[in-house]
Formats: C-alpha cells, structure tokens, sequence
C-alpha cells in the first residue's frame, strides 16, 4: 500500500497538471470573486466563508477523473485489482495521494486567500481546522465518483453531476463552521459534524468504490 | 414468499401489469379526477389563506411521492444487488424519471404556493433546498443509466449509487436543517389528529394522495414493460445481425 501511495505521489509530482494545477484554480476563483461582486470589504467578508470553501470544493472537483482514468486506460488497474493488496486498501491510497496532492495544499493556501477576501481574524483558525477536516471527506466521496464513471468516456461532467450533491453535507458544516467564527461563535457542533462526516465516509465508501470498481473491470 | 419472485419472470410481470395496468390507470384517473375536482371547486376556502391553498392538492401528493419514489428505487436497487432479478433493476431505472419529475411538480407547485403565502418564489429553506438536492440525485442517477452501455454493469453501478445517494439524502436532509430557519410549515398530516388540516380539506386530499399513488403505479408499470420489451428488441436485432 506505501508502495502504491508513493508511485501515485510521485507520479502526481513528475507528470505535472495534477499538482499545482488544483491550487492555481482556487487561487484564480478566490481572486475573481471580487471582480464579480465589486470592491466592497464588508460584502467580501461576509461571503468570504462560503467562497472559499467552495472554492475549495470545485479546485477537489477538477483532478478527480484523474484518480483511475489513467491506470484504467493502461491496465494498471486490471493489475491493482489481481494484487494481494485489497481493493479497498487501494481505493484508499488513492484518496490519500489526492488528498495529499490536492486536499492539503488547498489546506495550506486557504487562510493566504482568505486575507485576499478580507477574512474577519478570528476566522482563520476555523478555516484551516474545518478545510483540514473536511477535505479528506470531498477525496474519498470524489473517488467513489471516480470509479463510477471510470468506464465512461469523458465522464468528467457526469463525474461532478454524481458528485456534487454528494459533497453538500460538507460544504454545508464547513462553510457554517468558518461562518460561525467569523461572528465569533462556539464552532464545536459543526466541527464534530464535519468530522463524523469525514469519518463515516472514510469507514463505509471504500467498499462502495470497490464493489463499483470491481463491476467496472468486469 | 414464492409468490412476489416469481414476477422476476419477465414474460410474467408483462403478462401480469399488463392484465393490471388498465385497472391501476383507470382508478388513477379515477382518484385524480374525483380528488382534483371535490379539492378545486366543492371545498371552501380556508381562512386566513383564501383559494390559495388548494395547491396542497397537488403540493402534498406530489412531494410526498417524491420521496416514496426514491424509496422504491432503493428496494428495487436492493433486490437487484442481492437476488439479480433484472425486471427490479429495470424497475428502479423506470422508476428515476417518474420520480424526477414528482420532484420537479413539488418545487414548481411549492413555488407557485410560495409566492403569495411567504411573498416569495424560492427560499433557501432546509425542506425546499433538501427537495432541490433530491432533485440533483435524481438527475445523476439517470445520468448514469444513460451513460452507460453495457447493461448489467449499468444496473450495478446505478444500484450502488442509489444506496449511497440514499445516505447522502438524508444526510443533506438533516444539514441542510442546521444552516437556517424554515419559512416552509410542519407535516401537513401526521396520525396525530390534532395537527391534521380539517376535514373537509383532509379527505379530498387523501383521495388525491392514492390518486398519485395509483398513478406512480400505472407508469412505472408502464416504463418497466417499455423497458423490458426495449431490452428484449435490442437482443433480437443483435440475434439478427449474428446470422
């Protein structure tokens, strides 16, 4: 399994596109926000919670048919499957080299974004603890929608169809997280929220990706 | 239990729906007809509310079968997953559309609703937004089915997402309960007598929900035997073109 989490790292490192590609898109949806709503400080205070997490969110969306597609297409996958390792051990590998690639990055460059959106200071903190939290969750629902679509062909748009409603939990406690702290509120129910969402998806959603993967190397 | 698998037999459930089906569209119509017309024109209108709430006629039904649909998508998905018998997973498959648009009658009669009651079309309300988000898994899911050709795969991947999709509606149901203060009412029945609607709006209604029901009924029965005579074309053509 460590054997695979480092091909994939590496590959994601080397290969280019996937790494900093994810962050250059939250990084550009963050800075066009204040184009699209005007220059007033408050307003982007205000929405600057919402903006990015769901910048966040789509910057996760973008590499997800990444996950599979290409071992899929050169019979890695038909490899991985026949392995000793479980299926679901390398669902989960998989999740945590993109999250590692994808997740923790966003992590890190959300509290530099939210000082571009006028971020209220007490906010910070719950930001990079709520992202922290909830990312891993948005990776391993992203890659039970990876295996989904893995057989379609340019399944992308389809990918974010299945996906989205999928991630709006999340989206909802995270976003209400920051929010909540930014007005300079007790933050704990959404925190735990959030993590039981993340750990529930985490214990129960390899199986579901490995069973759909399993149809799909039929 | 015999009985109930035995329509796993597609010829079967064909011949069978097919004796039925005149009888549940014909009661349908039936209870839609009756329930619409004693709703509209022979209930006074309520107080404090005036005719608007005769939308409930619709609204209620509606909704309710929106959620019952996918509900049945899930059994059927299940019995796919765990007995592949391939009339429940074409079920399922007819059932999505019928259920899309359950959904859609619900948002677009709440709206209308919406509209003089709360002064506004659309609120980000934790029952409408949670019924949008139905809406979206509605949409995947049929998604899904078309995007893929190969038949049994399809069916798989379909059911597994309906059981994730179902977790995740209810997660979202109760989330979306956390961000904000309703605008939209409490159930509008309950067993509870005290809490019904009275009366004489109460049994129109009843009348229109079987109306609904029967009507779901006649058209996934309808879908499922399009369904398993489209299946049953595509492998005589295939048949055809092997000779």
């Amino acid at each position: 399994m460590r054997a695979l989490l480092l091909r994939d790292l590496r590959l994601a490192m080397r290969a280019g596109g996937g790494f900093g590609l994810a962050m250059a898109f939250f990084l550009i949806v963050v800075v066009l926000v204040p184009f699209a709503v005007g220059p007033r400080a408050d307003l982007h205070s205000a929405i600057a919670p919402g903006v990015l997490w769901l910048g966040a969110l789509l910057a996760c969306l973008l590499s997800l048919d990444r996950m599979f597609a290409l071992d899929w297409e050169d019979g890695t996958l038909d490899l991985l499957a026949t392995a000793p390792l479980p299926l679901e051990m390398v669902i989960i590998a998989k999740a945590l080299a993109h999250w590692l690639t994808t997740g923790l990055p966003l992590v890190l460059l959300a509290p530099m974004l939210g000082i571009l959106l006028n971020l209220a200071p007490e906010a910070y903190g719950a930001l990079t603890l709520s992202l922290a939290v909830g990312t891993p969750a948005l990776s391993v629902i992203g890659a039970f929608g990876a295996a989904l679509t893995v057989g379609v062909k340019r399944g992308g748009l389809l990918l974010s169809l299945l996906v989205l409603p999928l991630y709006v939990p999340s989206l909802i406690f995270g976003a209400d997280m920051v929010r909540r702290a930014s007005e300079g509120g007790a933050v704990t129910t959404p925190l735990l929220l959030l993590a039981g969402i993340t750990c529930g998806a985490i214990a129960l959603l390899p199986f579901a990706s490995a069973a759909v993967l399993r149809v799909n190397l039929r | 239990m015999n009985a109930i698998w035995q329509y796993a037999n597609p010829k079967k459930f064909i011949d069978t729906s097919e004796r039925l089906l005149p009888w549940v569209a014909g009661l349908a119509a039936l209870c839609l007809g009756v329930g619409l017309i004693w709703g509209y024109f022979l209930t006074p209108d309520a107080e404090r509310f005036g005719a608007t709430v005769k939308i409930i006629y619709l609204h209620v039904p509606a909704a309710m079968m929106a959620i019952s649909a996918w509900f049945m998508m899930l059994v059927a998905s299940l019995i796919w997953i765990i007995r592949r018998h391939h009339v429940s997973a074409l079920a399922a498959r007819a059932a999505a559309p019928v259920g899309a648009v359950m959904t859609v009658i619900g948002l677009v009669t709440g709206a209308i609703w919406g509209q003089p009651m709360w002064g506004t079309w659309w609120a980000w309300d934790p029952r409408l937004t949670s019924f949008l988000i139905l809406f979206l898994f509605y949409l995947g899911y049929i998604a899904l089915w078309a995007a893929i050709e190969d038949d049994d795969s399809a069916a798989d991947l379909t059911s597994i997402l309906c059981l994730v999709g179902s977790v995740f509606a209810v997660l979202s149901r109760y989330a979306v309960n956390f961000w904000n203060q309703g605008l939209h009412q409490g159930a509008s029945l309950s067993l509870d007598k005290e809490e019904n609607v009275a009366d004489v709006f109460y049994i129109p209604l009843l009348v229109c929900i079987a109306g609904f029901v029967l009507l779901f009924v006649a058209l996934v029965l309808m879908r499922t035997g399009t369904e398993i005579r489209a299946r049953r074309m595509r492998v005589l053509l295939a048949r055809e073109r092997m000779k």
